[in-house]
């Protein structure tokens, strides 16, 4: 059995637990197995039937799991792995569900292979076969092939590795789990939310960014990126973490390993030189212009389009032009 | 209070990996060393903690005797004692085996709080932290952005999409911290020079079982052509097209 992990918000299925649920079912497809996805919260069991492809729902429900209590949680898949001895449980490379999972490693003493992208699992002969995995190292920038040797299986998947796509079937049986929580189980837990207000288009969201690194040299020259940012239309700001650290701009604004990952259809890279660790956030972007005065910098090696030379002179000299020709 | 911070030594590779003949590893030759910014915000956190309400800071590592370059780094900046854990091969050991061995050299410390990197630069496992929290069976916050000590409580909170969950756990403790829950500082001059003299505490540890292991490394292809569209702002006309050409404008 294949047992998958899935995270609610909402009350509604996750997309990177759609994911699990497409990964888990592939996997049960190619190793003649079946698939049992496990529900947790205060009120999930509405969201079972929905789960088509899955063979069995577990429900854990409980008044006190209002939101992700990661001990009570962890507790929860623990005993489900004893009781129901899956032979791989799949949870999402989310961080609620590497938190999750790496708790639930501890307590069981079994290895967890994190942020899987592909799975390749071989039965040989009688028993099973090695099971070896490909994970991302580096945020992405590397993937590693790893072996694992302990049993059962624990893997997280990495987000947006395999598109979620729906799987047909009967709708699945549910069975309810009356999971027992005592106290200690309880004590880290959310003792407060706060709301933060959003201001302007958030990176992750904007379809232009106009990204700032070293090359700017300072607070004050981001202030022509917001401005080219404004005459661009929905377009947000976003910086290295050299700026980052220099304080011209807030780690929120930090694109790379460390910090936001976008997908805009262009990435402006202005004085950026292209470490790894910056483009493992930028990587998915449709098309990438890079702005340097170094021909030789490696971001020219990751870009669609690039311009050599001062971006001092280049953007200013490309917001007067822009906005001669929107006032045309 | 006495704080613990783990760092692990990772190349600074920047500009591009280049892999080992045998695909096992990234090519080191001519290439620096650093840790993670988690951790280095980490150590930041641990150095603030102590100003303010005293104590000593710790940092530790699992790795060979040239990581003590990672462990001065954060001594020069204000950190107090340093533990090498020597395992000249730590580059083959999984999550639990570090974690195993983070356990056992720190329980009979009595660390008050124990900061950790939310995942490590190279093989981002997400687990270190975790899995030390359980051995010593400490409650443990993963990903925090602040972190506040008040009377023998650590207060943290952690980003979400659109707000923060903010927590509260009783000393001690186990954080994962993200990089953005501070800026670091450099290390002054006269840091770099007395962090030569602080001695660092050699430890050995037998090496758990692996559950996981390396079988390769590779790089995921990228595939962009590069178009130059030309040099200075004489090339600003050829921007504008291209903007339009991509519906930018
Ligand atoms: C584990 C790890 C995680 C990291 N995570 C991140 C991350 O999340 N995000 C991130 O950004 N970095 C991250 N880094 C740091 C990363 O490796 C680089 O150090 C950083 O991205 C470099 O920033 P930069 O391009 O602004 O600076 P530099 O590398 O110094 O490059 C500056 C560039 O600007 C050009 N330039 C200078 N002046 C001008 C001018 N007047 N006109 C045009 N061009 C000019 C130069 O030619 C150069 O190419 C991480 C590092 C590590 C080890
Ligand atoms: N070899 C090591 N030595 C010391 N600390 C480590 C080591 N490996 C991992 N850590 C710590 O554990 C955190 C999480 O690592 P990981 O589980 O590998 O992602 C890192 O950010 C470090 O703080």
């Amino acid at each position: 059995m294949i047992l998958a992990i899935l995270e609610t918000a909402k009350q509604a299925i996750s997309e990177a637990s759609w994911e699990t649920i497409t990964a888990a079912c592939d996997l049960a497809q190619k190793t003649n197995d079946s698939v049992t996805a496990l529900l947790i919260g205060r009120e999930v069991r509405a969201l079972a039937p929905t789960l088509s492809g899955v063979s069995t729902v577990l429900v854990a429900e409980d008044p006190q799991l209002d939101s992700y209590i990661p001990e009570a949680f962890a507790k929860i898949v623990s005993e489900v792995i004893k009781q129901k001895s899956p032979q791989i449980v799949l949870a999402p490379g989310t961080e609620t569900g590497n938190d999750l999972m790496a708790r639930v490693a501890a307590r069981l003493g079994l290895g967890l292979a994190t942020n899987c992208t592909e799975f390749h699992l071989t039965r040989s002969g009688e028993g099973q076969g090695e099971v070896r995995v490909t994970r991302s190292n580096w945020g992405g920038s590397l993937l590693e092939e790893v072996e694992i040797l302990s049993k059962p299986i624990l893997l997280t998947l990495q987000p947006h590795a395999i598109p979620a796509h729906a799987a047909a079937g009967p709708e699945p049986a549910i069975e309810a789990l009356s999971p027992t929580l005592t106290a200690k189980e309880f004590r880290v837990r959310v003792k407060e939310l706060l709301r933060s207000e959003k201001k302007g288009i958030s990176l992750t969201e904007a379809k232009i960014v106009i990204g700032g690194g070293r090359g700017l040299g300072s607070a004050e020259a981001f202030k022509m990126l917001e401005e080219l940012a404004s005459l661009l239309g929905n377009a947000a700001v976003g910086a290295t973490r050299v700026a980052t650290n220099n304080n011209w701009r807030p780690h929120s604004d930090q694109i790379g390993q460390t910090g936001a990952q976008i997908a805009p259809d262009l990435y402006i890279a202005c004085g950026i030189s292209g470490a790894i660790q910056h483009m493992v956030g930028c990587k998915n972007s449709k098309k990438i212009l890079a702005i340097n005065k170094d021909a030789e910098a490696p971001i020219f090696q990751r870009a669609d389009y690039g311009v050599i030379g001062d971006l001092h002179q280049i953007v200013p000299a490309l917001i007067a032009e822009l906005k001669r020709v929107k006032g045309a | 209070m006495k704080v613990l911070v783990c760092v692990k030594r990772v190349p600074d590779t920047g500009g591009g990996f280049k892999l080992t003949p045998d695909g096992m590893r990234v090519d080191t030759t001519n290439v620096g060393f650093a840790v993670s910014p988690h951790e280095e915000c980490a150590v930041e956190e641990a150095i603030r903690i102590i100003e303010k309400h005293g104590g000593s800071s710790t940092v530790l590592t699992l790795g060979p005797p040239a990581a003590g370059e990672q462990l001065r780094e954060a001594i020069a900046k204000g950190i107090t004692g340093a533990i090498l854990v020597e395992a000249e091969d730590y580059e083959s050991w999984d999550p639990a085996a570090t974690a195993q061995a983070i356990a056992e050299t720190v329980k009979p410390l009595g660390f008050d709080l124990l900061l950790f990197g939310n995942e490590s630069a190279d093989t981002c496992n997400y687990q270190v932290g975790v899995r030390v929290a359980h051995l010593l069976e400490l409650p443990c916050v993963t990903g925090i952005k602040a972190l506040e000590i008040q009377n023998g409580k650590a207060i943290a909170k952690r980003e979400t999409k659109d707000g923060w969950e903010v927590y509260e756990v009783t000393l001690p403790a186990v954080f994962t911290v993200k990089e953005g829950i501070n800026t670091p500082r450099h290390p002054s001059l006269r840091g770099i020079m007395s962090a030569k003299k602080v001695p660092i505490e050699q430890k050995r540890v037998t090496k758990p079982a692996p559950q996981l292991v390396r079988k390769a490394l590779k790089k995921p292809q990228e595939g962009r052509q590069l178009e130059i569209l030309g040099q200075g702002p004489e090339a600003v006309p050829k921007i504008v097209e291209k903007l339009r050409e991509l519906g930018a404008i």
